[in-house]
C-alpha cells in the first residue's frame, strides 16, 4: 500500500485530519531540508509536501517564488533532491509527495521522472501546472508504480471539471482555498466549507486544502471539514527569516512553528 | 549556402492543408502546445476558447474588427518596395510590408483590438498585459483607452530602463505600468507576473496576451488576429507583381508578426519562410535568444514548444539587443512548422542588427524596430544570393522610434 493511502486510513480511523507541511527542497540547503523533514516528522506531521524548485512558478506568489530562487542559485538539481530523499528514506517513512512543475517532469521524460521519483522514495506528485486534459501520459505511468499523482480544484473549477478531476485524483485532492496564488492571507475564504462538502458528496477520495492557509487558527478551521491542511508560505516565511542563522537553530523555530499548526490542525 | 538550407525537406501538399488546421482541440500542433496552467484558469481558457470561436463566426464580431482596423489602426499597410536597399543588395527584389505604419507604430495593435472586443463581448471588467519591448503594452493600453477600460501593464525593471519612452506612453494612455523584480527582470518574468496576477482577477479580468505563445487558445487566437498582415500582403503581391513572393521574412521572438504573415501561405508550397531569430552576442548560454535554432522541445508558459531551458527544464536566461525578441520561448506553431521543414529558421546578431537598423534608415527613409532590423539584416545577407527576379516579402513588424536610445547608446551617441 502507498504510503500516503496507508496515512489517510489510519487518519481516518482515529477521526484526525492530515497536517501537511510545505517545504522548499534546498532552501536554504538541501541537508537543512532533510532534517527539517524529520523534524516535521517528530512534531506531528502527517505527510510532507517537498517543492521542486522551478525557476518560472505561476501558481507561486512572492514568498515561496523567492524560495525557490534562493536554492536554484545555490546549484540545486533534481538529481540532488531525489538523493536527499533516498537518504532520508534510511530513517523516516513519512509520506512525501512533491510539487513539481511539469516542465520539469516533462524535460526529463514522464515515464523517467515518476520512476526515479519512486525508486528515491517519493510517494506522489503534485502538479500545479498540469490539468487533468492534459494528464492521461502520467496518470498511465503512475498507477504501474502504485505512485499517486495529486490533482488540484480551485473555487473556479466548473461542477463539469469537479467531476473529471474527482475521478483521476489519486492520494488526496488539492482544494485550492483562494482564487490566486500560494502566499499568506489573513483570513480563510467563505466559500471552502460549502465547496469541501460539495466535494465530499462527490469522492471518498481524502481532500486536503491548501494556498492562503497561513495560521494555527486557519488550520484548524479547515480541520474542521476537510481531511487534511497544508500551509507552505508561512513556514517559508520562516524558513526566510532564518536562513542566515545556524542551522541547528532555524530547525528548531521552524519545528516549532509547524508543531503550532499541527496543534491547531488537529486541536 | 544561405540557399541550400532551403532544400533540405520537401512538403507534402495534403500535410500543408493538414497544417492549415491546427491546432487541435485540445491545441496541439502536432507535439507542440497544449494547455499547461494551474486549474485556477483552466475555467477561463475554456471560456475564452468559446467567447473566441463564437465571435470568430460571428458577422457583426467581424464587422466590428475590421471598422476599427481601417478606421482607427489605419490598415490595409503598405507593401512597399524597398528599391534602393534592392539595388544595394542587387539580388532579390524586396517589399517591406509596413506595420511600423499601424497606430502605434507596429502590429501588435492588430491583436489587442480583436482580443479587447472578446473581453468586451465576456463582461470583463479589466484589462491586463505584459509587453517586452513595450510595443505590446502600447497598443494595449491604447485599446484600452479607446474603449475606456481600466488596464494594468507588467513589465520587467531591466525593459522599463531600456524602453523609458514606452513606459511613459502607456502612462500617457491611462495605463498602470507595473514593475517586475524577479527573475532575469524582462518579459519571461513579465509573462509570470500577468499569469499570477490573473490567476487572482481571473472572473472579472482578461489578459490580453501579446504573442502566439502561451496555453490554447492564445497561440490559435493571436495568430488568427495578426494574420490580417499575411492576407493583405497575398492581395498586394498579386496588385503589384501578378504572383505570390519567393520567399518570406520575419523576425521571431515569440513569433506573432511572422505567424500573421507566414500563416496565409502555408499551403502555398512555392512560397518559402525564413524566420530570424536574435543570436545576440554570441552562441554561449545566455548571450542569445535563439529558441528555434538551438533550444530543445520543453514547456514555458502553458505550451510546450522549443525553450531555452538546462538539462531540469530551469529557464537559461536569454539575451538580445531587442528587447521584443528577448525570450526564452517561442509560439508553438512555429515549432511545429520547423519540424515539418515548412519554414526555416535562422538567427542575426546584436551586431548585424544595429548595422541593417542604419541601412535601412540612411537607404530607404525608415527607421525599423531592432525587431524587424534582424528580418533586414537577414535579407541583407539573403537577398545577394538570388536572383533579380525573385521576390522577398519582409514583415517590417514596427517603427525603430522607440529603439533610438538604446542603439544610441550602442554607437556611443550621447542623447
Amino acid at each position: 500500500m502507498n504510503r500516503i493511502d496507508k496515512k489517510f486510513y489510519d487518519l481516518k480511523n482515529k477521526k484526525t485530519p492530515a497536517f501537511i507541511p510545505f517545504i522548499t527542497a534546498g532552501d536554504p540547503d538541501l541537508q537543512t531540508t532533510k532534517v527539517l523533514i524529520l523534524e516535521f516528522e517528530k512534531r506531528g506531521a502527517d505527510i510532507i509536501e517537498l517543492g521542486i524548485p522551478f525557476s518560472d512558478p505561476i501558481a507561486d506568489g512572492p514568498i515561496i517564488q523567492a524560495s525557490y530562487y534562493r536554492a536554484l542559485v545555490r546549484g540545486v538539481k533534481v538529481a540532488h533532491i531525489l538523493d536527499m530523499v533516498s537518504e532520508l528514506r534510511k530513517k523516516s517513512g513519512i509520506p512525501i509527495v512533491s510539487m513539481v512543475s511539469y516542465s520539469i517532469v516533462y524535460k526529463g521524460g514522464c515515464q523517467n521522472f515518476v520512476e526515479k521519483a519512486f525508486k528515491a522514495g517519493l510517494d506522489g506528485l503534485t502538479i500545479p501546472d498540469l490539468p487533468v486534459e492534459e494528464s492521461d501520459e502520467i496518470f498511465e505511468i503512475a498507477k504501474k508504480n502504485d505512485f499517486k499523482i495529486v490533482c488540484f480544484i480551485a473555487p473556479t473549477t466548473t461542477e463539469q471539471r469537479m467531476s473529471l478531476i474527482t475521478q483521476k485524483s489519486q492520494g488526496f485532492l488539492y482544494y485550492i482555498s483562494v482564487v490566486g496564488i500560494t502566499g499568506i492571507r489573513d483570513r480563510i475564504p467563505n466559500d471552502v466549507v460549502q465547496n469541501i462538502n460539495k466535494l465530499k458528496q462527490m469522492t471518498n477520495t481524502p481532500i486536503v486544502v491548501g494556498f492562503g492557509v497561513s495560521t494555527p487558527e486557519h488550520a484548524k478551521l479547515i480541520g474542521r471539514v476537510a481531511d487534511g491542511v497544508i500551509v507552505g508560505s508561512a513556514i517559508i516565511k520562516e524558513v526566510e527569516k532564518y536562513t542566515n542563522k545556524h542551522s541547528t537553530e532555524l530547525v528548531k523555530c521552524v519545528g516549532e512553528f509547524v508543531g503550532q499548526l499541527v496543534l491547531g490542525t488537529k486541536g | 549556402m544561405v540557399t541550400t538550407i532551403l532544400k533540405s525537406k520537401v512538403v507534402e501538399q495534403k500535410d500543408l492543408s493538414e497544417s492549415c488546421s491546427l491546432p487541435d482541440k485540445m491545441g496541439h500542433f502536432g507535439r507542440f502546445g497544449g494547455k499547461f496552467v494551474p486549474e485556477t484558469i483552466m475555467p477561463a481558457l475554456d471560456q475564452l476558447e468559446k467567447a473566441y470561436l463564437a465571435a470568430k463566426n460571428d458577422p457583426a464580431f467581424n464587422a466590428e474588427l475590421e471598422y476599427y482596423l481601417r478606421e482607427y489602426v489605419g490598415r490595409p499597410s503598405t507593401l512597399y518596395y524597398a528599391e534602393r536597399l534592392t539595388k544595394k543588395l542587387g539580388g532579390a527584389k524586396i517589399y517591406f510590408k509596413r506595420e511600423d505604419l499601424n497606430h502605434t507604430g507596429a502590429h501588435k495593435i492588430n491583436n489587442t483590438i480583436g482580443q479587447i472586443l472578446l473581453a468586451i463581448r465576456m463582461g470583463k471588467k479589466r484589462i491586463i498585459a505584459e509587453t517586452g519591448a513595450g510595443q505590446h503594452g502600447v497598443a494595449t493600453a491604447t485599446a484600452a483607452a479607446m474603449f475606456g477600460i481600466e488596464c494594468d501593464v507588467y513589465m520587467g525593471e531591466e525593459d522599463m530602463r531600456r524602453q523609458a519612452l514606452n513606459v511613459f506612453r502607456m502612462k500617457l494612455l491611462g495605463t498602470r505600468v507595473i514593475p517586475v523584480t524577479s527573475g532575469s527582470k524582462t518579459l519571461k518574468d513579465a509573462t509570470n507576473e500577468a499569469f499570477r496576477d490573473w490567476m487572482a482577477s481571473v472572473r472579472h479580468t482578461h489578459y490580453i496576451l501579446g504573442s502566439i505563445v502561451g496555453p490554447h487558445p492564445y497561440p490559435m487566437m493571436v495568430r488568427d488576429f495578426q494574420t490580417v498582415i499575411g492576407r493583405e500582403v497575398k492581395r498586394q503581391i498579386m496588385e503589384k507583381e501578378r504572383r505570390l513572393p519567393d520567399y518570406l521574412i520575419a523576425c521571431v521572438g515569440g513569433g506573432s508578426n511572422s505567424m500573421g504573415l507566414f500563416h496565409p501561405f502555408i499551403e502555398d508550397k512555392d512560397v518559402k519562410m525564413i524566420g530570424v531569430e536574435a543570436g545576440g552576442l554570441g552562441p554561449e548560454i545566455g548571450q542569445h535568444a535563439s529558441t528555434l535554432t538551438s533550444g530543445k522541445i520543453g514547456i514555458l508558459h502553458g505550451s510546450a514548444s522549443y525553450v531555452l531551458q538546462d538539462e531540469d527544464g530551469q529557464t537559461l536566461p536569454v539575451h538580445s539587443i531587442s528587447a521584443g525578441l528577448d525570450y526564452p520561448g517561442v509560439g508553438p506553431e512555429h515549432s511545429y512548422l520547423k519540424d515539418i521543414g515548412r519554414a526555416k529558421y535562422v538567427s542575426i546578431t546584436d551586431n548585424e542588427a544595429v548595422n541593417a537598423f542604419q541601412e535601412c534608415a540612411r537607404l530607404e527613409g525608415i527607421i525599423p524596430a531592432l525587431e524587424a532590423a534582424h528580418a533586414i539584416a537577414y535579407t541583407m545577407k539573403f537577398a545577394p544570393t538570388l536572383h533579380k527576379d525573385e521576390i522577398i516579402v519582409i514583415c517590417l513588424s514596427g517603427s525603430g522610434d522607440k529603439d533610438s536610445f538604446e542603439v544610441a547608446k550602442k554607437l556611443g551617441y550621447k542623447i
